[in-house]
């Protein structure tokens, strides 16, 4: 599903991922773990498009296509989403009407029918059971007023409406208290199947006793240092991230291998 | 016809003398009028109160004195217009409808270039609206009483010029305890190369309550100038929504002086929407002169390509237990400038005044521009007041949200475009006026 190849990026002139490579097969989950400055919410960024990196070398294919040529909302469309590390704020415009353009738009690209605000509320109403939400969070203009907790379940409810393919959720753990992180992690293991895939970014294991990744990666310096099953997420809650600091690159991804 | 002339006020002067006589009271509130205009002159970027707007495209040309309008005669007004008529200029009602808000019922009365037009007018139940022309005609005496009394031509030059012009424009008297259930709409049409100088009277009796709103259009470009002026009592307890809708050719000149005084305990509602002309200036003032007067001075002004629409307000605290509430909110696009300036004035007797103030704009192009002013004087020392100004652009981080979610760029942009525009609509509680401008801010966006 998505093949990252030797891939560098930044911002201006300062380079951040430093030759990444990954593989992810549909119906897996991988983790990206790695201490502060990694690199790892740049790589969340960049497949998602954020404009403000810049990709410097190397490639992403996605299903085939190349994943950099499309613009942000093109990956959408197709299937990408990512939950964000800070859910942005919108004054003015209702969660209803945002998440409502945003199904629509996905679906129109796909050559479907748009759904009117009726068939729309009929669909979220048990999307927003999975999460935990008021069907009263729909009025409300999008993550404003919203706490932390509440912003991270909006942005996995918006998942489970829009339905990707690619999950990549960023850092959805941090501010998370116990409670909430087991809702998120309970409606991002319903959301798993074997057509879709899921990239955990996070810097705590925690997160991965209630979503258990296939594969685990461990970024330093802009590079993947480390590769293994879950059970390198446990070695590195023991150990801390120091014992991987200055390991040897490596190409990642047991689909690679496979 | 416009012809460059470098006396453009030799043009007014001629017109000002060629003007048929009128009652004794007014032909001398006319020639006060002149009088300031000629004293004042057309005001310069020096003048504090015009340091943004350059007015010299009105001052440099000479517009003739608009004479077609609607009769004034002794026919009786028909209560219901037929649709065949054709009026002044060739309006046609069906061309008036479209800036209507599509609700029956409502008084509406139409004005081409600045005289009322009975032909595109309509009315339902009590009449509490009419041609000022008629009433001066009548003798109603409450024209006397207040006309020329509350909108300051002494400061201002072109509520001079529109004083030492006053002919026809509209009177609505509301008794006191009236509660007028169906707003009242003024239409004022314009078209062709002249000048005119509506002028309205508004006297709501205590305790009663009323909607007014007063849109300014055109229906097709052209040049022209309209310099109106709005006189507004709001008797004690006396509650009035006020909507000035100034949607001119993009080709236009407009000046709009709305100006209230405020009675002990009224409210008063203001809400201007300013889309349209070449260059344009809207002013409301407000007065609250009584005991715990309440107002609201909201707005919204889009601008785009070469425009320049200029916005001022004054709130003035004469009184003491006055709150007063004021959010402007500017979309400026191409190379257009917007201006805000909003005065607040607190008297040494207007002690326990809560004043709040705003003024946010959003840039959409880089050569885009917005001057903004708010300014307080406070000289009374037990009040709340604050104010504040912004000025931004979109913001990316936002942009790229919507992106990431499905949404492209251009409807990125519209969405949140929107969202800062509608913002301040939510204030209007007559629910056909939100959301008619709701759907015009909407379709201004929508690429």
């Amino acid at each position: 599903m998505l093949e990252i190849n030797d891939l560098h990026a930044g911002i201006g002139d300062r380079e951040i991922l430093r030759g990444i490579s990954l593989r992810v097969n549909a119906g897996e989950v991988h983790a990206v773990m790695g201490p502060n400055g990694s690199g790892k919410s740049t790589l969340a960024q960049v497949l998602a498009g954020n404009p403000t990196y810049e990709v410097t070398g190397g490639g992403v294919k996605y299903n085939g296509q190349d994943l950099l040529e499309m613009d942000p909302e093109v990956r959408a469309q197709n299937g990408i989403f990512l939950a964000f590390q800070y859910p942005v704020e919108i004054p003015g415009v209702s969660n209803a009407y945002f998440l409502r353009s945003a199904y629509n738009e996905i679906r129109k690209a796909n050559g479907q029918e748009e759904v009117d605000p009726l068939e729309f509320l009929d669909l979220v109403e048990e999307k927003l059971k999975l999460v935990d939400m008021d069907e009263s969070m729909l009025s409300r203009s999008v993550n404003q007023g919203f706490s932390g907790g509440e912003k991270k379940r909006n942005e996995i409810f918006q998942m489970a409406v829009l339905a990707p393919r690619l999950a990549i959720l960023d850092e959805t753990d941090s501010g998370l208290d116990i409670d909430a992180l087991r809702i998120v992690a309970e409606g991002v293991n319903k959301l798993r199947s074997p057509e879709n895939a899921t990239i955990v970014v996070t810097h705590y294991q925690r997160l991965l006793n209630y979503i258990v990744p296939d594969f685990v990666h461990v970024l330093a310096n802009g590079r993947i240092v480390k590769s293994g099953g879950k059970e390198l997420a446990l070695e590195l809650e023991e150990k801390g991230y120091d014992w991987l600091q200055n390991a040897n690159p490596v190409a990642a991804g047991a689909g690679a291998r496979a | 016809m416009t012809t460059r002339a470098p006396g453009a006020i030799d043009v007014y002067r001629q017109d000002f003398r060629d003007q048929k006589p009128a009652p004794k009271w007014l032909q001398s509130l006319r020639e006060h009028g002149f009088a300031r205009f000629e004293a004042l002159g057309f005001p310069t970027t020096k003048n504090e109160d015009w340091h943004f707007t350059s007015v010299s495209p009105i001052a440099e040309q000479s517009f003739q004195l608009a004479s077609t309008g609607g009769q004034i005669d002794d026919r009786r007004e028909s209560s219901r217009r037929k649709a065949d008529v054709l009026g002044p200029l060739g309006v046609r009602p069906a061309d008036v409808d479209r800036f209507g808000f599509g609700e029956p019922g409502w008084h509406t009365l139409v004005f081409v270039n600045g005289m009322y037009s009975p032909d595109l007018s309509t009315s339902s139940g009590a009449v509490v609206a009419g041609s000022l022309a008629h009433a001066i005609e009548a003798g109603n005496p409450i024209v006397e009483r207040y006309l020329g009394r509350i909108a300051n031509f002494d400061r201002h030059a072109f509520t001079a010029l529109n004083t030492a012009f006053v002919r026809d424009g509209t009177l609505i008297e509301i008794l006191p305890e009236a509660q007028i259930e169906q707003p009242i709409h003024l239409v004022f049409v314009s078209d062709g190369d002249c000048v005119s100088h509506p002028r309205n009277l508004i006297v709501a009796g205590r305790h009663s309550r009323a909607s007014v709103v007063e849109s300014y259009v055109s229906l097709r470009d052209s040049t022209y100038f309209t310099n109106a002026v709005t006189e507004i009592v709001v008797g004690e307890g006396a509650h009035l929504d006020h909507f000035k809708i100034q949607r001119e050719s993009e080709l236009a000149f407009h000046v709009g002086t709305v100006e209230a005084k405020q009675e002990a305990n009224s409210q008063f509602h203001s809400f201007s929407f300013a889309v349209g002309g070449s260059l344009a200036r809207t002013n409301i003032y407000t007065a609250l002169d009584g005991d715990a007067a309440t107002c609201t001075l909201n707005g919204l002004y889009l601008t785009d390509g070469s425009q320049h629409i200029d916005n001022q307000t004054s709130i003035e605290h004469i009184a003491p237990n006055c709150p007063s509430h004021e959010v402007y909110k500017g979309v400026l696009d191409g190379r257009s400038h917007g201006v805000f300036n909003g005065k607040v004035y607190v008297r040494p007797e207007a002690q326990k005044t809560d004043g709040k103030q705003s003024n946010n704009n959003l840039l959409l192009s880089p050569q885009a521009r917005v001057d903004t002013k708010p300014q307080l004087e406070i000289f009374a020392d037990d009040v709340k007041c604050t104010h504040g100004a912004t000025v931004g652009r979109l913001d990316d981080v936002a942009m790229f949200y919507l992106n990431s979610r499905g949404i492209g760029s251009e409807g990125a942009r519209t969405l949140l475009t929107y969202a800062f525009a509608a913002d301040v609509l939510e204030s209007i509680e007559l629910a056909a006026v939100r959301e008619s401008l709701e759907k015009a801010v909407l379709s201004r966006f929508s690429a």
